[in-house]
């Protein structure tokens, strides 16, 4: 079958017996008349951390909208657990990126976490016992109990990340998206919602992918990567992935990956003409290995 | 009667006919205002419920010259200016301002010729003063019973939706992400607030129902940070505000200059403003302080210290 086939070399290390939480099968999706996607493959364990890495316009968003049904893809599919159905069905907990929330909405962190669980049912929810016990546990896990009667308005973006996180992770999925969830956060705050992340995912035997700009802060947890650029996307271990070869294959011109004190700088490199091109300008680089301070400056810029 | 009670209950305030229906008409308008408001305040539709508001002085209007009950016309016209404000777009951030701007010029345009007719035709000014000013004394039976109906509706629309409702309110994108329809919600709750100003805008008047809307809803935000609460404290301040109004305007009678009795709307809204303001310069809320936040936040970060040594 092609599918299977499509699976099996998009993912060399993975254990063939067990159904994966997601698969993305050869999606592509066509927008304007521009290949936005193109025969995208990955799949994702439950237990998995991934972090699906890539710049503004890389196609991230829009993969997200085909995994939630928001988009149909012109080729290919997109499985959960082996099952097709409806988005609530499927068990996928999903956060948007930049939630603004109201400083004056009466809306206590444990109130935003409890509509997590039956926000879009009809009619005043009953006070119950085991509802609060479920709201409680999952504030608690979050780390957010300290601050579950405050309103979520005036909370700090870490504090409110991790409200957003309780409010997908009550209705306990089997998958929990999240677009950007580190952006605007301090370099602490980034930290802790990471290893939360990951530890959730190992807890609850939950797959976990999250979008997200920068590699570097995901690189210590992750369990694996998929990278995109150009609507086109590689995944595997970051050692499998975050390579010369198999990134200049990616983005079609030639790109140097630079490991420093364990973080690395993915940086388009020269080859006989210097590729610039509109969607490359934010990788542009000299291929001088001797002097990194380019690279630094510009992993800065990007972020 | 001793002689206290007497001073703040004029002889016969609770015997009166009107003075009854005043105060169940009132309290009812007062109700629907102040819980349907609470979501119209937390929606950032403020402004779209007091276009509402002055619109439905051209349903009131315009029911005048066709002879009917003015409320028909105060909720007839809401809902179908509600409708239009959903169509233009007011459930879009960008397109809220404008969608209200639009359909209240219309509407108040209308109202201009409305009871300039109605002014001309009747060589009175009953009519625009009843639109204008309310007739919380001089309600009917049957039309107390018709607003019992609407103000039912209004709190069926909220009842149901509720947590819908709360979540989009807090971030259409969250409510989305849940798979709530959000666009029909917000239809509906603006069905609601356009039936909520029609029941007020008979007792305190069409202009001045955006008071009843607004006001007790933002003092309740203040002084809770519970949405159930919030809810409840709005309708409380409201009912409060309109039978102190009641009671006021009874006792105003002998009041000078005239000694006819002032407007009771003059009293529910100066009410209402002094609720608002003792919420906001009077009242600490318990968890909405920012100093309360440092506190616990510096718990919480010991906390994780702590865990972390």
């Amino acid at each position: 079958m092609a599918d299977r086939e499509a699976v099996i070399t998009a993912e060399p290390g993975l254990a063939a017996d067990r159904e994966p939480t997601l698969a993305v099968e050869g999606v592509s999706v066509r927008l304007g008349g521009r290949d936005v996607l193109h025969d995208v493959r990955f799949s994702i364990q439950a237990g998995e951390f991934v972090g699906l890495i890539g710049s503004n316009g890389a196609g991230k968003t829009t993969l997200l909208r085909v995994i939630l049904g928001l988009q149909k893809p012109a080729a290919g599919q997109v499985r959960f657990g082996g099952a097709a159905g409806s988005r609530r069905d499927r068990g996928v907990g999903y956060v948007p990126q930049k939630i603004e929330l109201d400083p004056d909405m009466p809306l206590r962190a444990r109130d935003l976490v409890g509509l997590g669980l039956d926000g879009h049912r009809f009619g005043i929810p009953l006070p119950s016992r085991g509802r609060r016990e479920l709201v409680d546990e999952t504030l608690h896990a979050v780390g957010a109990a300290a601050f579950a009667d405050a309103r979520v308005g005036i909370l700090s973006g870490g504090e409110q990340q991790r409200v957003m996180i309780a409010h997908a992770l009550i209705s306990k999925p089997r998958l929990l998206l999240m677009d950007e969830p580190l952006a605007n956060l301090d370099i602490r705050s980034e930290q802790e919602i990471v290893s939360l992340l990951s530890r959730i995912a190992k807890e609850r035997r939950i797959a976990v992918l999250i979008s997200a700009h920068e590699i570097n802060p995901l690189l210590p947890v992750m369990d694996r990567v998929v990278y995109m650029a150009a609507g086109r996307a590689a995944s595997g271990t970051t050692d499998e992935v975050i390579r010369p070869d198999v990134l200049t294959r990616l983005y079609g011109h030639h790109v140097d990956v630079i490991h420093l004190h364990g973080r690395v700088l993915v940086v388009a490199g020269r080859e006989a003409e210097p590729a610039i091109g509109p969607r490359d300008d934010t990788h542009v680089l000299h291929e001088d290995h001797a002097d990194p301070d380019p690279g630094l400056r510009i992993a800065e810029d990007r972020r | 009667m001793n002689p206290i009670v007497r001073a703040v209950f004029e002889p016969g305030f609770f015997t009166s006919a009107p003075v009854r229906i005043a105060l169940l008409a009132g309290g009812m308008a007062a109700v629907v205002s102040g819980i349907v408001g609470t979501f119209a305040v937390l929606r950032g539709q403020s402004y779209a419920g007091h276009a509402l508001a002055d619109i439905s002085v051209t349903g009131g209007s315009a029911s005048y010259l066709a002879g009917i009950a003015p409320l028909w016309g105060f909720a007839g016209v809401g809902v179908a200016a509600a409708a239009a404000m959903d169509l233009i777009g007011v459930q879009r951030r960008q397109g809220r301002d404008l969608a209200t701007g639009i359909v209240r010029g219309a509407g108040l345009g209308l109202a201009a010729l409305f009871l300039y007719w109605g002014t001309t035709s009747t060589s009175t000014t009953g009519a625009t003063v009843t639109v204008l000013f309310g007739s919380i004394f001089t309600i009917s039976g049957s039309t107390a019973a018709v607003a019992a109906v609407f103000g039912a509706v209004a709190l069926g629309i909220v009842a149901v939706l509720y947590r819908p409702l709360l979540l989009s309110s807090a971030s259409p994108e969250l409510a989305f992400a849940r798979g709530i329809p959000v666009r029909a919600t917000g239809a509906l709750c603006l069905v609601a607030v356009a039936l909520a100003v029609s029941l007020s805008a008979l007792t305190i008047g069409a202009i001045l129902s955006t008071a009843l809307l607004v006001g007790p809803a933002a003092a309740a935000l203040r002084l809770t940070s519970k949405p159930g609460l919030a809810v409840l404290w709005s309708a409380v301040i409201g009912v409060a505000a309109t039978w102190l109004g009641v009671l006021l305007a009874y006792d105003s009678y002998y009041w000078p200059p005239a000694r006819q009795g002032w407007p009771v709307s003059f009293f529910v809204v100066a009410l209402v403003l002094a609720g608002y303001l003792l919420a906001q310069f009077a009242v600490t809320s318990p968890a909405g302080s920012r100093r309360d936040m440092a506190t616990r936040q510096d718990k919480a970060s010991a906390r994780l210290n702590g865990a972390g040594a």
